[in-house]
């Protein structure tokens, strides 16, 4: 199936769980967070969040700003 | 208070001894973004939080490895939020990167020439972060109204800028900033704007808590240096600020006495 991650088109296996996709990812020990179509998802709920088509998820981390 | 080294405020239920907080933008590298928040002596320090790089180089440092959460306070800022809802959702991903650390520094940006504030969206955003349990810092104008408004909703400091963020101007309207900080039962940040240590000086001068900057040493040829300067420039401000100025006068008035001339 399709979802969009950080803006971008990407293919992943149908019922991907949050955890996995973070997994597949290599951000699995990064501090991260995520939301989906503009929803935060909190990481204690990642292993039970599953992804459907067209989820828009956003993977952020804290960067150099004033 | 009138003891110096015993001399500090209180956010969120933490003392702070530093009155310069500093954010992390703009560095050549995290070497140098290290090297200036150390000699900058801040406790405080914002970042900003942004989409990760993915498929990029996964052992690239990180931000928060150099700047420690158990070293300093993090202060996750909404920087490039030009509404109330992405300010919101930027501040709530923040507290989920910092395993619900609820301090935040809101700023709802009205247009990119400025950067000057919108207030009615940072209004907006505040009464929702504040609904969410979040410890508000907000960014504002140098407006005695909008500050106290945002007091009185809730924010935990009010941060009213001294110029347009970035611009190095210095503190634009002294007598607005004079009036915010007597009217504040919070602490009055001055947060943007300062391009030097004579500026924060002068704000410190002014009864402000602190100071927060970014782009003055960042900017500055040696930044470490200036994180220094910097950190004296609030020191020295503050004791003058605790000292009590002379009043100033139009005409001389000797330091030598006219007594005892011996012509």
């Amino acid at each position: 199936m399709q979802i969009y991650l950080n803006g971008e088109r990407q293919q992943i296996p149908d019922n991907t769980s949050m955890a996995a996709l973070v997994e597949s990812l290599g951000l699995s020990d990064k501090r991260i967070a995520v939301e989906v179509n503009e929803e935060l998802v909190p990481r204690s709920t990642y292993s039970d969040y599953s992804l459907k088509p067209q989820d828009h998820v956003e993977i952020v981390h804290a960067i150099g700003g004033g | 208070m009138t003891n110096p080294s015993n001399d500090t405020f209180t956010l969120a239920g933490k003392e702070y001894s530093s009155r310069l907080l500093v954010g992390t933008g703009k560095y050549k590298d995290l070497e140098e973004t290290d090297a200036a928040i150390s000699a900058s002596g801040a406790e405080i320090v914002t970042f900003a939080v942004r989409r990760t790089n993915i498929g990029q180089d996964k052992d690239q440092p990180n931000l928060l490895d150099v700047i420690s959460p158990d070293r300093y306070t993090l202060l996750p800022n909404t920087a490039g939020c030009f509404d109330a809802k992405t300010a919101v959702r930027t501040c709530r991903l923040a507290r989920e990167l910092l395993d619900g650390h609820n301090l935040v520094k809101l700023e709802v940006l009205g247009d990119e020439k400025t950067l000057f504030p919108d207030v009615t969206a940072t209004l907006e955003a505040t009464k929702e972060l504040i609904k969410d349990g979040f410890d508000i810092m907000v960014y504002t104008n140098d407006d005695p109204i909008m500050a106290k408004r945002l007091e009185d909703l809730g924010c935990i400091s009010v941060m009213p800028l001294a110029a347009p963020i970035g611009s190095g101007l210095g503190i634009r309207n002294r007598l607005n900033i004079r009036t915010i900080v007597e009217n504040a039962s919070v602490p009055i940040l001055v947060d943007a704007g300062v391009g030097t240590a004579s500026d924060a000086a002068i704000a410190m001068e002014l009864g402000c808590d602190g100071v927060l900057m970014n782009t003055a040493i960042a900017a500055a040829k040696n930044p470490v240096l200036m994180a220094s300067a910097m950190r004296k420039g609030i020191e020295a401000g503050r004791e003058a600020y605790l000292a009590g100025r002379m009043a100033p006068k139009r005409f001389a008035s000797a330091s030598s006495p006219m007594d005892g001339l011996f012509f």
